[in-house]
């Protein structure tokens, strides 16, 4: 039984585009059964926020490869990925890290 | 489960795990870990002796962003407007903000001034129809390496750096291999060109850097770059090796700096080994062919002919033609062309 959570939601590296260009989401997270942790929170965004082309943000219950999720500016593999439980306020910072241009690059983004 | 302690500072709550050692270290000491690995990078290789004026090949993206403040030389930015409509001009603003954010000079070399007006918004819809691929980044990928030295000539530069990180190059490993291009694998390996052919010589300190860790350093240093996709990215070859590279290091995280070494460990049969290069007939820039790719290219364009130097069209121009129907598929021939 979770309680409802207040969080900030952050998208960057071109990830905002998925979401009308918003960088910055203050989110509340209502009361539910479920715990609210990172795995959820996917779910959550992925109905709620996501505005286009789901297959560019998450892959299978996770991000696609190459998007870096960073908890309160802490890396989530140190924190155990999906399986963090969400505090209150806390910070979490979708980065994406696939696209751009370089010298000859090209992207799939 | 509380973030572990920082292994170097043991101070601060670490920030993130190193892929190669596997410590975990906070913010503040990635950083400087970082800076001290690319300096090593560039000291160790002796790629930017003291005095150079280096020319920094500024996209106004995350790579260059991050090398332009860290090797302590004359640093002159150069930044390539390819004429893409929508994208490079918000990608030259992010440049110019850096350029103001460092104090650095900035100078831009345009395609249209370089190339008679053709600018790739132009290439694309020259190469457009039939069903077949634009081949933008073909295009763009020679004709912007060749912007770049021109501007480097421009600024009076000695070096020619630019941001590829060790993503970039194990990219470049795996197309090089899907296409069968032994020539740029052999050559693809190593921190430089020394510069042939009056080429100025180039080098990549972030060669060894994977993405990720460019990518968290940006963010750790709070580093402003442009990140939306180039409009014709979506054609080019080179996403599919960056699926299976990142599939790749899902699995085996060292894959990608392991790409890296293996082509550097190459060595080429015989047969394979590219002919001694010769100079362009019309630029004099270094070629295997009478036309170097450059020149090769632009004639196409310019002849409203613009495959006539992509891919396998290109053996229209070897002397002995096309594979008739019949004849096996020959290996392609190896091209003496600088690798990057």
């Amino acid at each position: 039984m979770a309680a409802p959570l207040s969080v900030e939601v952050e998208f960057g590296g071109g990830a905002e585009l998925l979401f009308d260009g918003v960088k910055k989401h203050q989110v509340t997270l209502p009361g539910q059964e479920e715990p609210w942790d990172i795995r959820n929170l996917l779910v959550w965004i992925k109905k709620n926020l996501l505005k286009e082309r789901p297959e560019l943000f998450i892959q299978g219950d996770s991000v696609r490869p190459g998007i870096l999720v960073l908890i309160n500016d802490a890396d989530w593999e140190l924190l155990g990925e999906l399986d963090y439980q969400l505090q209150d306020q806390d910070s979490i910072l979708f980065i994406s890290t696939l696209h751009g241009s370089r010298i000859g690059a090209g992207s799939t983004w | 489960m509380p973030a572990p302690q920082c292994a170097t500072c043991h101070k601060a709550r670490a920030a993130l795990r190193r892929p190669r050692s596997g410590r975990a270290l906070c913010g503040a000491c990635f950083c400087a870990a970082f800076e001290a690995e690319v300096l090593h990078t560039v000291v160790a290789g002796r790629l930017l002796p003291s005095g150079a004026v280096v020319a920094v090949g500024a996209s106004g993206g995350k790579d260059s962003t991050v090398l332009a403040p860290r090797l302590g030389i004359s640093l002159r930015l150069v930044a390539v407007d390819e004429g893409i409509g929508g994208y490079r001009d918000a990608a030259l603003a992010a440049v110019r903000r850096q350029a103001a954010r460092w104090e650095l000079p900035l100078t831009v070399v345009a395609y249209a001034d370089l190339f008679g007006g053709w600018t790739m918004d132009a290439v694309a819809r020259s190469t457009a129809g039939s069903g077949r691929s634009r081949a933008c980044c073909t295009f763009c990928g020679v004709l912007r390496r060749r912007a770049l030295e021109e501007g480097a000539r421009l600024v009076g530069a000695t070096h020619i750096v630019t941001g590829h990180n060790a993503d970039d190059m194990a990219e470049t490993v795996l197309m090089n291999f899907l296409r069968g291009d032994a020539a740029r694998l052999a050559r693809g390996g190593g921190l430089g060109s020394p510069g042939e052919g009056g080429a100025l010589p180039r080098c990549r300190p972030l060669q060894l850097a994977s993405q990720k860790e460019v990518v968290l350093y940006a963010h750790f240093r709070r580093l402003d770059y442009f990140s939306e996709e180039c409009v014709y990215a979506p054609e080019a070859f080179r996403g599919h090796a960056r699926h299976l590279l990142k599939l790749l290091e899902a699995a085996r995280p060292s894959a990608v700096l392991d790409l890296v070494h293996s082509a550097e460990r190459l060595a080429l049969a015989p047969a394979a080994r590219p002919p001694a290069p010769g100079a362009c007939s019309r630029c004099g820039a270094l070629a295997s062919r009478a036309l170097c790719q450059a020149c090769a290219l632009l004639d196409g364009l310019n002849r409203g002919r613009p495959r006539l130097a992509i891919g396998k069209g290109r053996r229209g121009l070897d002397e002995a033609g096309p594979p008739r129907d019949g004849e096996p598929e020959r290996a392609p021939a190896p091209d003496a062309v600088p690798a990057f």
